[in-house]
């Protein structure tokens, strides 16, 4: 599968060579998890797997929840309260499940922080990046969407909400926005579309988590040099890369574990940290809670949303030139999407030749920057949308376009990048290889 | 720089965590005194005696009102809970009259109710349901939104529960028909429920102090147990997974090291270029 040369599977018995004629299955595994990988992947690298596991954590509690879940409005907040109270384990179930959302959604955002950290966006990447947007995107729908299904207050007014983003399209936002919703506002139809499409939509994303898979396997790990493997000759590309088992499986797992052990402490210790006390009260219609506000993970772009206020100059030119088309609402709208839009088209706004920041003086400071602006739009999402907080989520949300727009494509022309390695092999040299004397290497370890 | 770039990233992503757990703003205004309850902290567990206390506040005195419609009554013999015997909550579920839509010729009518039966609803239309009451408010906010309040000290439920039932100043005002009474736990400060206690309201078996705070704190613990029944169960599970997950990742660390080690040795031994 992969373009690095290395060893292929080979049937032996004759019963893998029958199977193998017809099925080439273990050819496939085989190559799969025999994978090259670059020796000297750091622990950034681990996140892959973490998200794979959330994946299957919340397909696995997910399905066992639906056994004990009652989809409708007058059923679904007291059926959520049956598997907390009577479900064996139900509680348990329940408090992973939610989350375990959380835990996707902070490691998704190192992978994708990553990914622009170390220019994994870039060729020949591309194709691997676009399907990694797309699945963020479908997890944030199913996130969304089973939010909504304790139909708690904040599930019912956070639905509300986010579905009248739709209503502010001009001509078709309102028969739109009754088409999503089955109805003039949220109701038992809405509920019960959410209920199924919460449950479809993981089912595409592990679709779409093996064409990404399948997508970096065909280009190869990126790593943290950017420097790709030598493919001239197997014997070549075997110095600078491992096979990912049991090198990076055991790795992984070994970080796996003490995200889990984290996780877990959460889970056992304070489930509700992260949530919203007024999603422990049904839902309302009659009742607006004081404080609508999204789960954390959608904090960043629900600022962006808020930012883009009427007074804002930008704003009122694009309403002026649009003849009011364009409002302040469709306006923060469009600047919510555009904010991911962005990101996804990374990979063409950057021109930087040097893949990983790394080698890039100037890039490093401008990504430091982005992460601090990430943490605080997630601060300003949390925050009343008055006052110095609205000043604060504009000016965040312009450095967000900034760096997409503006900053990547201009540093690559007016960088000056530092050397790089000349391989794989020689990076990983200069971490190990620094004691080449003979005491330390030659002193055998207690285990062996 | 990548150890750098990790820890900006945790660290940011920890803010971020954080700062999104304190958006639970609106009362800044208001104080809720930090009661220490027993179950508090990883280790804490319910104090039976206190969840008794409490549910005898509850049945003499909020119930006249509120309700625990989510609450099976055969659980006040459960385990990490009030632990009553059985046929004490046989003769407790008698008190209360449910409706059961079988009796009657499939019209429905009143009957005691047994274990089986949850807690009556709310007799009061806008007195609201007690089940879920400790999880559905919190005490503690912020500070700036950043939610270190609620990690140091908890959601503040129960704190906000007992803080707002010894929190009456003794003053009221008529509004709009109905009358309000000043607390100062409640936000906007003057709250439709009329004070429901006063101290001494009730004649503990166990000979527990019947203080104002005294009380206002078992019925806030009972209430805590009624939104969060299987609290200690959810902690023993945490602290075992936290435990072997730990064991797992000492294991995980000490193989991953011997798989690596012939490759870095075998790096260290070739000659530097």
């Amino acid at each position: 599968m992969s373009g690095i040369p290395h060893d292929h599977y080979e049937p032996k018995s004759d019963g893998e060579k029958w199977l193998h004629r017809r099925l080439p299955i273990a050819g496939l595994l085989y190559d799969t998890i025999m994978i090259p990988t670059p020796k000297n992947l750091n622990w950034m690298w681990i996140w892959g797997i973490v998200l794979t596991f959330c994946l299957a954590l919340q397909i696995i509690t997910g399905i066992i929840l639906v056994m004990h879940y009652t989809p409708h409005v007058d059923m679904a907040f007291a059926s959520v309260e049956h598997i907390m109270r009577n479900v064996n384990s139900g509680h348990m179930i329940r408090y992973l499940h939610m989350n375990g959302a959380s835990l996707f959604f902070v490691a998704v955002y190192l992978h994708i922080f990553r990914s622009l950290y170390y220019g994994s966006y870039k060729a020949p990447r591309e194709i691997t990046w676009i399907i990694g947007m797309l699945i963020y995107l479908l997890m944030m729908a199913t996130a969304f969407m089973g939010y909504v299904l304790p139909w708690g207050q904040m599930s019912f007014w956070g639905a509300t909400v986010i579905t009248g983003l739709f209503g502010a399209i001009p001509f078709i936002g309102e028969p739109l926005q009754t088409w999503l919703l089955g109805g003039p506002a949220v109701d038992n139809a809405t509920l019960t579309r959410f209920f199924s499409l919460h449950y479809l939509m993981p089912f595409i994303i592990a679709g779409l988590v093996i064409v990404h898979i399948w997508a970096f396997h065909t280009t190869g790990n990126n790593n943290p040099t950017g420097v790709e493997v030598r493919r001239t000759s197997k014997e070549e590309a075997g110095r600078d890369t491992l096979p990912f088992w049991p090198y990076f499986v055991i790795k992984d797992l070994f970080a796996l574990a003490i995200i889990l052990a984290i996780f877990f402490a959460i889970v056992g210790f304070m489930p509700n940290y992260l949530g919203h006390p007024d999603n422990y009260i049904e839902a309302n219609p009659l009742a607006t809670p004081a404080h609508i506000v999204p789960e954390w993970y959608f904090l960043p772009f629900y600022a962006i949303l808020r930012a883009f206020t009427a007074d804002v100059w930008v704003v009122q030119l694009t309403s002026f030139i649009t003849g009011g088309i364009i409002d302040a609402k469709f306006f923060g709208v469009l600047a919510m999407f555009g904010s991911i839009a962005v990101m996804a088209l990374a990979p063409w706004l950057d021109t930087s030749s040097v893949r990983s920041g790394r080698y890039r003086p100037m890039f490093k400071w401008w990504f430091a920057l982005l992460v601090i602006d990430f943490v605080v739009l997630t601060w300003c999402g949390a925050q009343p949308a008055e006052g110095i907080y609205g000043v604060i989520a504009l000016i965040a949300s312009a450095y967000w376009f900034a760096y997409f727009l503006v900053i990547l494509p201009l540093l690559g022309v007016i960088e000056k990048p530092l050397p790089q390695p000349e391989t794989i092999e020689d990076d990983f040299k200069a971490h190990y290889g620094k004691g080449s004397g003979s005491e330390g290497a030659a002193a055998p370890t207690p285990a062996e | 720089m990548i150890r750098q770039l990790i820890t900006t990233a945790s660290l940011a992503l920890g803010v971020s965590l954080v700062a999104s757990a304190g958006f639970a703003a609106g009362a800044e205004d208001t104080y809720i005194e930090d009661y220490d309850f027993s179950f508090e902290g990883p280790f804490g567990t319910f104090d039976q005696m206190q969840l008794q206390r409490g549910l005898q506040v509850y049945t003499e005195i909020c119930s006249a009102c509120h309700g625990l419609r989510y609450v099976p009554i055969r659980t006040l013999s459960d385990e990490g809970g009030p632990a009553l015997p059985e046929d004490q909550v046989r003769a407790y579920a008698e008190f209360y009259e449910v409706f059961d839509p079988t009796l009657f010729d499939g019209e429905g009518d009143f009957r005691p109710a047994t274990p089986k039966d949850n807690f009556p609803e709310s007799s009061l239309s806008n007195a609201p349901d007690l089940s879920l009451m400790a999880k559905a408010r919190a005490g503690f906010h912020g500070p700036y939104g950043l939610g270190i309040n609620q990690l140091v000290k908890g959601m503040g439920g129960p704190e906000y529960i007992a803080t707002l039932l010894a929190g009456y100043t003794g003053e009221d005002k008529e509004e709009a028909g109905a009358i309000l009474y000043e607390n100062t736990a409640y936000p906007g400060g003057w709250i439709a429920m009329a004070p429901p206690l006063y101290g001494d309201d009730v004649v503990y078996e166990d000979g527990a102090s019947t203080e104002l705070e005294d009380i206002a704190q078992d019925v806030s613990a009972f209430l805590m147990w009624t939104a969060e029944p299987k609290l200690m169960v959810r902690k023993q599970a945490g602290f075992n997974g936290v435990l072997m997950l730990s064991i797992l990742a000492v294991l995980l660390y000490l193989t991953n090291k011997r798989i690596w080690a012939p490759v870095k040795r075998a790096t260290k031994k070739q000659p530097a270029e």
